[in-house]
């Protein structure tokens, strides 16, 4: 089966394809259509899986462009431990999300094109995952962020909404900018583009250091473009006006992830640029603490989770920036599942009160028990509480930070902050009493289930990397390489310091209070007012983009109008000026000018054909 | 298959004056129109499916060699390489398309179909020429039908646009007349065989002065900043299927031509003139992007973005100056541009045209939300939207591709800021959407009809090419390939 892998990506597509083809006459059909080929995807997923954990591996090349000189270029699949861990993360929480948004999208009138569009995406997104080399990566890249566009634009009336999509379309460019020119500098070093031949000529010394720090560097941008890494963030918090689901998806578990993915993909790259190391640490760090701030204080429940997404991301890129590549897969993978969940318990509670501001929600713990259950776990395990998943890796990934003391620091902080918006979110959500409206029309089955799924992987999936357990995920991929230890005084320091994050969100919202919260508020006004608007990034953006590049096209404009055209018509009028006499054959008729024109044709032709004639 | 290709450049001629013979044939015409450019496209087709793709790349193939002037060494001489052929093919592909796209003209039909045809012989020579003699009068053929189309069944200042059209073609031609006759008494070869000229090309002491005047020529068509201002003035009063022909094949004459004749029979000139090349590529990408992005008429952004998107083709014919792997895959990105180009350009401007019948206006700012009431319309853009901002999958991004790498070894600098402008181009185009097609729906809108079955199709022919070149550049690849290597071997030699 693994030697047919791409059939797992084929799959989506043909769905896509029939629902675009007149399936989207009929919406349950197109999303059920939807459902089974991505089923019919995870269900390969694991085979193929199993068959890898077997020692399976497959690399196929084709021919994408045939060049007059060298090799052509080549796009193709493989098959290994990081494909195969991503192919089952990615189709089993498509999957959940798909039969989540049965129920969730109901009635929508872009239903069709909704789950057209998530089919595309999966397709893109396994492409992606089982791309072998950089360009075939590139455009899976590419075609990620097209859907993620469609996707965030969803509700295309809405200008909140068409707006955040060009945004994150755009902002996400401007990493892939990197990305291509990196692409460019490794292949005109390298003279390949296939990751495993890059790979083997790293190793065997073929490519300066200089030049391969740089490469990197570049590609790097894309990565954080995509995971919303500081400073190409901007667009993630607004991605939230796409449907909820689609935030669960493509903005929480898969697309995002996909920044980290390529520098697990790249890794046996990287790990040879030292100095590229330590910026995608830091940058990885950084983003961690940055966003977890931002996180603290928004009261939009998507927007929380949002920042939470771009921390967890900085998590994940400082582990690889730090050499630890299998523990910010791990982490990756449990984030996946916990993630998606949080973001599906967020959108089962915006379905009861219709909005995403938490002020106005409270006590709705009553009305959606499961709900209020699963997000309790599954903020436990993000905020990494001993056994749940997010204690494992994150613990890891702690592990892996203890010999460089900022980022240690920067990553414990991170541990409290995460801890305190996340109990805060619980708080707001499910406790005290309600203080906005709740129109409760009953859960479906189709929106409780995957809760209920996913709440097992947000227990458990730890399992596969827990050291006593010989850390399985790291010995499947990176075989060979020293399984992380436990350290028992960094899990003891990380756990006192979580339960300190959800005491300290205790003190402040417990009971669905908000009360401590306004006068902390008050007190700090300076932070806070910093925080809400999100240290003014958005704002520079903003600035750049409509006031310095449109200011710049301004004046490119008015150059091409009457700097350049204003010549030309000068020198027109004065021709005209000069040549009155000449008006009189200016009869300002076309029609006059067509036959004059058509006689002059005729005769150019006569003259043409004369000598054949002669002859 | 050699009387295929002359099958191929004379049949529309034939065409245009059958509609001149049958006086009150108004809705024959069309018929006629579709009928004739519909057995190009298929001989076209035969044409590229049968075309030797093993073969040496430096001769043309389907050769048609017949004396003319024996006294000038002109004769007619006409054949297609992998340079000419995907423009040959692009030609006929997007004249049968205009005329479907025209269908519903009502404005003297007889005239405008004809001289439809009237071009696509014209380009279709230009296209095919070997001869320099033949091509310069092919050349000519194409600019008075434009004229007239623009002048009489264009918007409302079609006169200004159309004398400036004219104004600015002719000049150029001069330019090009006397660049002609200078490399003709001064060659080695009196011949006006291009095979002849290339393979002992002029390397005398006015080279360098016979490159300029021929280039004047070709950028003016390109168009070169700052020769292009004529462009955005007729894209915008044309009518729409004369736009689409105007972006997606008479722009392609002049970066043919560029490569044909100066490339081809002033490589030494070439060499000097490369990284002026290079300058005015970078300048063309992000000048006319910069300028797209501040337009208010739907049709003038597309017609910026065309300078820009035509700058490609010129950065990556710059580099190939530098021969070897790079600078073959350059000259390949250039060639591909060109097809590329065109037809996410024509779609662009069908696109344009589907809105303004049924709004009447072109002004961005007073169209919105219009993706609730034509979904079909508003697909069908989007799709043209990332084509043209080099999205993978579709035929933009194989050729920018193309170009971005075979430039970054020669021009690194050039190369950069090209990619750079990747970003402005999904700035402008993105936002042109959201404007147009996203928002709430607005009432003066609120009764316009989706696409109608023939224009659905025409829409989804564009998209079939778009997407199956995107997805299988080796289509054009295979073809491109050989010629593009040779060329740039040629130019480094």
């Amino acid at each position: 089966m693994a030697a047919q892998a791409w059939i797992i990506a084929a799959l989506p597509l043909l769905a896509f394809l029939i629902i675009a083809a007149g399936a989207r006459r009929s919406p349950l059909l197109s999303a059920w259509l939807t459902i089974l080929a991505i089923g019919a995807a995870a269900l390969v997923s694991l085979i193929v899986f199993g068959q890898v954990t077997g020692g399976t591996r497959v690399e196929q090349s084709y021919t994408w462009l045939p060049l007059g000189t060298g090799q052509p270029f080549l796009v193709g699949f493989q098959v290994d431990s990081l494909t195969a861990t991503m192919l089952v993360v990615v189709s089993s929480v498509s999957l959940l999300v798909q039969i989540y948004s049965l129920g969730y999208m109901a009635g929508d009138p872009g239903f069709a094109r909704y789950f057209a569009f998530m089919a595309l995406f999966t397709f893109s997104m396994l492409g992606l995952v089982l791309a072998n080399n950089l360009l075939a990566l590139y455009i899976f890249w590419e075609l990620v962020g097209l859907c993620s566009y469609l996707l965030i634009g969803h509700w295309h009336e809405r200008p909140s909404a068409a707006a955040a999509a060009k945004k994150a379309f755009i902002v996400t460019r401007f990493g892939d900018f990197g990305f291509l020119a990196g692409i460019l500098f490794l292949y005109w070093h390298a003279n390949t583009l296939q990751i495993s031949e890059l790979a083997q000529k790293v190793a065997a010394g073929q490519i300066p250091e200089s030049a391969l720090t740089v490469g990197m560097l570049l590609i790097f941008c894309g990565a954080a473009g995509k995971s919303a890494q500081f400073p190409l963030h901007a667009w993630l918090p607004d991605a939230m006006e796409g449907p909820t689901p689609v935030s669960a998806l493509i903005h929480a578990a898969t697309m995002v992830a996909a920044g980290v993915y390529l520098m697990a993909r790249t890794f046996p790259l990287l790990e040879h640029a030292p100095v590229a190391m330590g910026v995608v640490a830091s940058i990885g760090g950084f983003t961690a603490i940055f966003a977890a701030t931002m996180g603290l204080v928004s009261t939009d429940i998507k927007r929380v989770l949002a920042y939470s997404t771009m921390s967890q991301l900085g998590y994940m890129m400082m582990a690889i920036g730090l050499g630890a590549m299998a523990a910010g897969m791990f982490h990756l993978v449990n984030h996946a599942f916990f993630k998606a969940m949080l973001f599906l318990c967020a959108g089962s509670v915006i379905h009861l009160v219709d909005t995403n501001e938490m002020p106005e929600m409270g006590g709705l713990g009553k009305e959606r028990p499961l709900t209020f259950l699963a997000m309790t776990v599954g903020a436990l395990s993000l905020a990494g509480i001993v056994p749940l998943s997010g204690f494992w890796s994150k613990d890891e990934i702690l592990g892996a930070a203890v010999g460089s003391p900022i980022l240690f620091g920067a990553a414990l902080l991170t541990v409290f902050l995460t801890a305190a918006y996340m109990f805060r979110v619980i708080y707001l959500t499910f406790a005290g009493p309600h203080r906005g409206q709740v129109h409760d029309h009953g859960e479906p089955t189709s929106m409780a289930l995957p809760l209920v799924v996913l709440l097992v992987p947000t227990v458990a999936s730890g399992l596969i990397g827990i050291p006593a357990l010989g850390s399985p995920i790291a010995a499947f991929l990176e075989p060979g390489g020293a399984p992380a230890a436990f350290n028992p005084v960094v899990a003891a320091i990380s756990l006192l310091v979580a339960l300190a994050g959800i005491g300290t969100a205790t003190v402040l919202y417990s009971g669905g209070k908000m009360d401590r919260s306004h006068a902390l508020q008050t007190s700090l006004a300076p932070i806070h007012t910093l925080l809400v608007n999100r240290y003014y990034v958005d704002h520079v953006y903003n600035w750049i983009a409509g006031g310095v590049v449109l200011g710049i096209a301004w004046m490119a404009d008015n150059f091409d109008k009457y700097v350049i055209d204003g010549m030309v018509n000068g020198v027109g009028e004065l021709a005209v000026g000069t040549g009155g006499w000449l008006r009189r054959a200016q009869t300002g008729q076309v029609q006059a000018y067509a036959w004059t024109l058509l006689i002059g044709v005729v005769a150019l032709a006569a003259l043409a054909l004369l000598p054949l004639g002669l002859r | 298959m050699n009387t295929a290709l002359n099958l191929a450049i004379w049949l529309p001629l034939a065409g245009a004056v059958l509609i001149a013979l049958l006086p009150s044939a108004e809705r024959l015409a069309r018929w006629i129109a579709l009928v004739a450019s519909g057995l190009v496209l298929g001989l076209a087709v035969g044409l590229a499916l049968s075309f030797d793709r093993q073969a040496p790349a430096a001769q043309p193939q389907f050769i048609t060699h017949l004396d003319w002037i024996r006294q000038l060494g002109a004769s007619y001489f006409v054949g297609l390489d992998g340079l000419s052929l995907p423009l040959f093919v692009l030609n006929a592909l997007l004249v049968f398309l205009a005329v479907l796209v025209s269908w519903k003209t009502q404005q003297r039909t007889r005239a405008y179909f004809a001289l439809l045809l009237v071009v696509e012989t014209a380009v279709a020579g230009v296209f095919s020429s070997w001869d320099l003699f033949l091509f310069f009068l092919f050349w000519e053929l194409e600019l008075a039908p434009m004229y007239l189309l623009i002048g009489i069944w264009g918007g409302e200042r079609r006169e200004y646009a159309a004398m400036k059209f004219i104004l600015y073609t002719v000049g150029g031609s001069a330019f090009m007349l006397v660049g002609i006759l200078l490399l003709y008494f001064n060659s080695p070869v009196k011949t006006f065989d291009m095979v002849a000229m290339g393979s002992q090309p002029y390397v005398g002491s006015l080279a360098g002065l016979i490159w300029l005047l021929v280039f004047v020529g070709f950028a003016v068509k390109v168009p070169i900043f700052p020769l292009h201002t004529w462009l955005p003035d007729a894209h915008t009063e044309a009518p729409t299927a004369i736009s689409v022909l105007l972006a997606g094949i008479l722009l392609k004459m002049g970066g043919y031509a560029l490569l044909r004749v100066n490339f081809g029979l002033l490589p030494g000139a070439t060499r000097q003139f490369a990284t002026l090349l290079a300058v005015l590529a970078v300048v063309n990408i992000v000048y006319g992007a910069l300028v797209a992005m501040r337009q208010s008429d739907l049709k003038r952004l597309i017609a910026n973005s065309s300078i820009s998107h035509m700058g490609y083709v010129i950065l990556g014919a710059s580099a190939a100056v530098a021969g070897g792997a790079a600078g073959a895959m350059a000259m390949q990105g250039a060639i591909f541009q060109m097809f590329s180009h065109g037809i996410i350009t024509g779609l662009l401007f069908v696109m344009v045209g589907l809105v303004y019948d049924r709004a009447h206006t072109r002004q961005i700012s007073a169209l919105g939300g219009l993706a609730a009431r034509m979904p079909f319309v508003a697909v069908g853009f989007v799709m043209a939207a990332l084509a043209s901002l080099g999205l993978p999958g579709m035929a933009g991004f194989a050729a920018e591709f193309l170009v971005f790498a075979g430039t970054f070894p020669v021009y690194g600098v050039a190369t950069i800021l090209a990619i750079g402008t990747i970003v402005l181009t999904a700035g402008y185009m993105l936002w042109l959407v959201e404007r147009v097609f996203f928002g709430p729906q607005r009432p003066e809108w609120a009764r316009l009809p989706d696409a109608s079955r023939l224009e659905a199709l025409t829409v989804a022919a564009f998209l079939i090419v778009i997407i199956g070149v995107g997805v299988y550049p080796r289509i054009l690849g295979d073809i491109l390939a050989p010629t593009a290597a040779t060329l740039a071997a040629r130019l480094a030699s």
